[in-house]
């Protein structure tokens, strides 16, 4: 590019000289500028500013090595899923992701709004048992499918409490009139009826093929419903109605709430003994009706139970001696509780005002995640087999099922990683 | 190694020790990185104790034979000291775009490489220095991100231009990341070879809040 040439002849030949020097100067601190340039872009290029200042060949091995195998899963790195970045990133997401919204909404019509009954209940057989005023209604999770089970009569009804049996074949249905029945959901028919009690029976828990039953009478009755004479036991401790009834995930110790805002522990032969038995531990702290309660899957002896619209409270127990290990204000009435089977995470319900679902990480009980959308307090959780999803039911007359256990398209994937977990547990322990 | 019979000469350090310890310590490192990065199976990897560690080997034939061809290939340039640097570089399978670099910066001593001098170190000095290493290395995972995709990972060396390379290698570019961000681990030392380890990886261009 002659530009000097070009400026010569078009500007004439007097300023030829001065101009010729400018421009030769000019030219001089181009090229140095470029030299400059291209070393910068140089050093540059290599990233990490060469620090021999030499000139460097790169060189790699032919034979490259091969690539991982097909079908590898990286999933396996869900190991490392709780990377933070250093500093000034952003942090990545640290834990999975959990839908906001509800999967699927039903309409409950009908469903009574008394926080001292149990009306929900998903069975191992995945239906969905959910009484509405008189009537048990069953939801198929599996086809969608709709059933009515059964309807109690003006006199007897309305229900006030269902539980599936651990065979998922046979049903428990607690009655206003005191009735328990056990129906048969297969053949939609009554297989018997347990009569004990002497007022509406708000609770029930199964543990093999006793039943516990607990009522507004303030007693707990057990039944063997295998044989004629079905009461085994009875427990009397509760001044106050019975609405929270859980038999640990290991059978031997029964949990009892009761409006009286006690907490009892009892043990499994207590329910077998034939008479009235004592309780095992008297827990008194919460100060509102303990209605929610869950024993813990992966920790034997750790209940955690939750306090009415005085208390607020979820407190964690160990059963064995019973004390409170832990006790967490959560600001809203708590209604029900549900463990995760696959992580160290807690589900509680809650009524006023927010009416949501929180969803707390174990033990650092840090809130992982708050669904909203019910308009009424949400009264009954209920945990599906494969415990990846939670159903709840409000007062709102809607029945909502929420993802919120996790996703079980990519657990499979974690199933088949499981093996590699245990062996290389030491070096994902070293990190955290 | 630390008996009494070798006391006298545990402290000394030659160029081809030096050398050695260094190719050595890359296998590890490469092997390290796979494991901790998930590029291959973890049943593919045996342990090993090394370091006064638990280092997790490939033991699958041809990613074990890259490693050692290219490592020992790596300890003979080190006796030269025409080595730069060291590259183990981790791209994605299906786009080839590159995610991580391990970067290992050599500076070799001149006067080992050119009056054969030895030098003073105690090996478990040496030792400390690389399970520091090392541990950095498994623990990096902890800010790393996630490597969604199948990866695969190449060794690049930086060599002087005057350095003769027999033909089972190639000349390459340097396989740079486009937006990295950097983090320095420890360096090794010894007293010949001084080894600075740097792990640059890209940046994710979705934020999440």
């Amino acid at each position: 590019m002659n530009f000097d040439v070009a400026n010569m002849l078009v500007l004439g030949k007097e300023n030829s000289h001065s101009q010729q020097q400018q421009q030769q100067q000019q030219h001089l601190r181009y090229d140095c500028c470029q030299e400059e340039y291209k070393k910068q872009l140089a050093e540059n290029l290599l990233k990490d500013a060469n620090i021999l200042h030499k000139e460097s060949r790169i060189l790699a091995f032919k034979n490259r090595p091969p690539p991982p195998p097909e079908g590898f899963d990286k999933e396996s790195s869900l190991l490392y899923s709780e990377n933070t970045a250093p500093g000034a990133s952003r942090p990545r997401k640290m834990f999975r992701h959990i839908p906001q919204a509800p999967e699927r909404t039903l309409d409950a019509p009908e469903i009574l709004d008394d926080y001292y009954l149990n009306l929900l209940d998903w069975g191992s057989n995945n239906v969905v048992a959910v009484a509405l005023g008189h009537t048990v209604y069953l939801w198929n999770a599996s086809t969608g499918n709709i059933e009515e089970l059964m309807q109690a009569n003006e006199e007897d009804g309305p229900v006030t409490s269902v539980a599936w049996a651990p065979d998922g074949k046979h049903i428990s249905v607690g009655l206003s009139n005191a009735d328990v029945q056990l129906w048969d959901s297969l053949s939609l028919r009554q297989v018997r009826s347990l009569k004990a009690h002497s007022a509406r029976v708000g609770s029930l828990a199964w543990n093999g093929p006793i039943l516990s039953t607990g009522g507004r009478d303030n007693v707990i009755f057990n039944h063997d419903v295998r044989i004629r004479e079905h009461v085994t036991g009875k427990m009397v401790a509760h001044q106050q109605e019975v609405c929270g009834l859980k038999w640990s995930p290991s059978g031997q110790q029964l949990a009892s709430g009761g409006n009286d805002n006690l907490l009892h522990i009892w043990d499994a032969a207590a329910a077998v003994s034939g008479g009235t038995s004592s309780y095992l531990h008297r827990l008194d702290e919460h100060q509102a009706a303990v209605k929610a309660l869950a024993w813990c899957p992966f920790q034997s002896n750790l209940l955690a139970s939750g306090g009415g619209t005085a208390d607020r409270c979820i407190k964690f127990w160990n059963t064995h001696t019973g004390a409170c290990i832990q006790s967490v204000d959560t600001g809203s009435q708590v209604c029900a509780l549900q463990w995760s089977k696959h992580e160290r995470e807690l589900l509680s319900s809650h009524g006023f005002s927010q009416n949501q679902l929180i969803l707390w990480k174990y033990p650092s009980m840090v809130k992982m995640a708050e669904l909203t959308g019910h308009t009424s307090r949400v009264l009954h959780l209920a945990q599906s087999p494969d415990g990846y999803t939670v159903a709840s039911a409000a007062g709102d007359e809607t029945l909502r099922f929420w993802q919120v256990f996790g996703n079980p398209d990519t657990a499979k994937a974690a199933v088949r990683t499981k093996a590699r977990e245990t062996y290389s547990a030491l070096n994902s322990r070293c990190i955290r | 190694m630390g008996t009494g019979q070798q006391a006298a000469t545990r402290d000394v350090i030659t160029l081809k020790g030096s050398s050695s310890i260094v190719g050595e310590f890359f296998s590890y490192a490469v092997n390290s990185i796979l494991f901790q990065r998930g590029l291959y199976p973890s049943e593919q990897f045996d342990r090993v104790k090394k370091y006064g560690l638990t280092m997790l080997v490939s033991h699958e034939d041809k990613v074990k034979g890259y490693i050692s061809a290219v490592t020992s290939q790596i300890a003979d340039w080190l006796q030269t000291g025409k080595v730069q640097r060291v590259v183990m570089v981790i791209s994605s399978l299906a786009t080839k775009e590159v995610l991580e670099r391990w970067n290992f910066l050599i500076e070799t001593d001149r006067e080992a490489t050119e009056t054969g001098a030895t030098k003073e170190k105690s090996d478990k000095e040496i030792m400390q220095e690389i399970q520091a290493i090392m541990r950095q290395i498994t623990s990096s995972v902890t800010f790393l991100p996630h490597l969604e995709e199948s990866c695969s990972f190449e060794l690049l060396v930086y060599t002087d231009t005057d350095l003769e390379a027999p033909t089972s290698w190639e000349e390459s570019d340097p396989r740079l990341i486009k937006k990295a961000q950097e983090v320095k681990l420890r360096s090794l030392n010894t007293k010949i070879h001084k080894i600075d380890s740097l792990v640059a990886y890209k940046v994710d261009d979705d934020s999440n809040v």
